[in-house]
């Protein structure tokens, strides 16, 4: 049985220009321990997917289908029970950490209160643990500077003290959205690094948000590449990385400059997608170069190719490779 | 030789930082954003600058254009100092040199038509310009850009990241200048979005013959784009030179410590790759260190980097370093020794 399961997962926006379907019927496991990148662009529902996880979405948002953790029933659960899970067996480090912290609380106080909640510490044993966390994300002089605020931290130590705060009681999965945007690529690689250590210390599952292919590679052992919301190619990272079979996974590698290789960045024509009413054909298709009659009203269903492997494409791969030579 | 476009000599930008508990008579701590750079760029040429947050290349493509006041010198065409220039003297100039900003919607006037923000600067700059003859110009300036031309009478927020970019690129370009400052491009634009705004930029530098000075974080697109390279740290020039071989051949320890951090979208290299990790935290700028301004992160920090800040030419490129070059066999003589 998989750690996490989710199945056909929705999520719907009711906003004044309409209905806004974030996320459509996207479905995936994660087995314990395993590292999984989701990959996507801005508006791709890659953050909305894994808020809806935790049931953290917007209050005019709305998800539907199955999210089972450990076998059981965790999409829309009731926020006592919610509780119980966030933090202690499911925890979430966000993009924005100055944001994401409390600015008028102590370090200690944010987390301690964590603590003190999910595994009855005292305030002053917690508040201990809590330093020794912090010690264990490498923040140097760890005992003192657990009191302090936020602002008295750098942008990266702010995102090692919000992932401290999330292994604090050792979750089984552990989900990062964006965990490295927000920061400098020296302290970008110091952070991936820690939390690559991390994951095979504590043996955590580790679901990896983002938007840069880059650190899915170094980062991930699968990927799920997500497009307007759906899923367009899912698979483990060395294939995907060396054979894409989607159009659109084929585009963004393309479009990618690389440090190591002197070749053209190829753009991927037009804008991404309007992701108000119901999505209607592949999501992609305006902006794909082997478009076919059906794309435009038929969305292809997911389909494994291969052990581990799937895709969603009316094409064929052997004609997108074929153009691609 | 030819004379360059515009050379800069020994800048530097300094803010003072007065904080409310400072009394009034005190002379306030000063912060050196921007300290003692020099450089120089031809016509056509693409110069980038790098650096991490805080390291004043921002700051730098504001002072080049007056919109801080800066120390030094900045010489345009061979011929004039722009930093003495009154503003009356100094709008001469201004539309030679135009600049597009990072957050393609912010830079927009929310209230404005896309067909007025392109035609604001030609009401600045070619006062005398007719209304028929303005608003041909900005049809044909959108559509150099890829904007369709019935799009004129919109609004910014009808618009996305992308197209809005275009709209920025196209009000820098519609009083044809001849340098074009880029601040952050495409930081704020996705993969696909980034490299249709990078090819618009490449297209336009090729057909109008643009000089372009480039800055950016991300140093993947850097090398795809830029014909030179400098590397900022602290406010101060770590190395500098052409792209190509600065990219192969790093010689100061900062800039293969950035470019061994740049995550490379291909697992095997990813898993084999070797972190040059820089110690601790950025320092901060109000009390940099003395001499060398890395010398507390470097792993080759030796004591003169402590004593005299380095100016040094390795192989045709400036390397501001004391221990230069390749990042093994250094250390393996500073080990030794």
């Amino acid at each position: 049985m998989p750690l996490l399961e989710v199945n056909d997962l929705n999520v719907r926006f009711g906003t004044q220009e309409g209905e806004v379907h974030a996320v459509n019927g996207v479905s995936f496991a994660l087995e314990r321990g395993e590292a999984l990148g989701i990959v996507g662009e801005s508006g791709s529902g890659k953050s909305q997917l894994s808020f809806s996880i935790l049931g953290l979405l917007a209050a005019n948002g709305k998800a539907s289908g199955s999210v089972k953790f450990e076998g059981r029933e965790i999409l829309n659960l009731p926020e006592p029970e919610l509780n119980k899970l966030r933090a202690d067996r499911i925890s979430m480090v966000f993009q924005d950490p100055m944001t994401a912290l409390n600015p008028y609380m102590r370090i200690s106080d944010q987390m301690a209160e964590v603590l003190m909640l999910h595994k009855g510490l005292s305030k002053r044993a917690a508040v201990a643990e809590a330093a020794q966390m912090l010690e264990l994300v490498k923040i140097p002089d760890a005992k003192n500077r657990v009191r302090l605020f936020p602002h008295e931290f750098s942008g990266g130590m702010r995102q090692r003290v919000m992932i401290a705060m999330a292994l604090l009681c050792k979750p089984d999965v552990l989900i990062a959205d964006e965990p490295t945007t927000a920061l400098d690529v020296t302290v970008q690689a110091q952070i991936m690094d820690l939390l690559g250590e991390l994951r095979r210390e504590l043996g955590m599952a580790t679901v990896l948000i983002t938007h840069d292919l880059g650190v899915v590679a170094g980062f991930c052992e699968r990927a799920i590449v997500m497009y307007g919301g759906q899923v367009m190619e899912q698979s483990p990272v060395d294939p995907l990385f060396a054979n894409p079979t989607h159009p659109y996974t084929k585009g963004l590698l393309a479009a990618l400059p690389r440090l190591d290789a002197d070749r053209a960045m190829t753009p991927i024509r037009g804008n991404p997608p309007n992701m108000t009413g119901a999505p209607k054909g592949c999501p992609f298709c305006p902006r794909c170069d082997f478009v076919e009659e059906a794309c435009a009203d038929v969305m292809p269903p997911l389909a494994e190719f291969a052990p581990g492997r799937a895709r969603a494409c009316h094409r064929s791969i052997e004609t997108i490779e074929e153009a691609a030579a | 030789m030819t004379t360059p476009l515009i050379e800069a000599r020994d800048v530097r930008v300094t803010f003072d930082i007065r904080r409310a508990s400072d009394l009034p008579w005190t002379e306030p701590p000063k912060l050196r954003a921007v300290n003692g750079v020099s450089f120089k760029l031809e016509q056509g040429k693409t110069l980038g600058i790098v650096g991490e947050s805080g390291c004043g290349k921002s700051t730098l493509a504001r002072a080049l254009i007056q919109m801080l006041p800066a120390e030094g010198e900045i010489i345009w065409q061979g011929t004039t100092d722009l930093l003495p220039l009154s503003p009356r003297q100094m709008l001469k100039y201004r539309s030679d040199i135009q600049m597009i900003f990072q957050d393609p919607l912010a830079s927009l006037d929310p209230r404005m038509t896309v067909g007025e923000i392109i035609a604001e600067p030609l009401r600045t700059h070619r006062p005398k310009m007719g209304r028929t003859e303005r608003k041909e110009k900005v049809r044909e300036v959108m559509e150099k850009v890829g904007l369709l031309p019935n799009q004129i009478n919109r609004y910014p927020h009808e618009f996305s990241g992308g197209q809005c970019q275009r709209i920025g690129i196209a009000r820098a370009l519609v009083v044809e200048p001849k340098l074009l400052i880029c601040d952050e491009p495409v930081s704020a634009l996705d993969v696909s979005i980034q490299a249709q705004v990078i090819a618009l930029l490449e297209d336009l530098r090729r057909d109008l013959g643009l000089t372009i000075i480039f800055i950016a974080h991300d140093l993947s697109v850097v090398r795809h784009v830029c014909d030179e390279v400098m590397v900022l740290y602290l406010g101060q020039m770590m190395e500098a030179g052409a792209t190509e071989k600065l990219f192969a051949e790093p010689q100061h320890p900062y800039t293969q410590a950035l470019l061994s951090a740049v995550p490379i979208p291909d697992p095997e290299i990813e898993r084999n790759k070797v972190l040059i990790a820089l110690e601790g935290d950025l320092p901060s700028p109000l009390n940099p260190p003395s001499g060398c301004p890395l010398r507390t992160r470097c792993p080759r920090a030796s004591e003169i980097c402590a004593t005299t800040p380095p100016t040094e030419e390795v192989a045709g490129r400036q390397v501001f370093c004391h221990h230069p070059g390749p990042a093994a066999e250094v250390q393996a003589v500073l080990s030794e020794s």
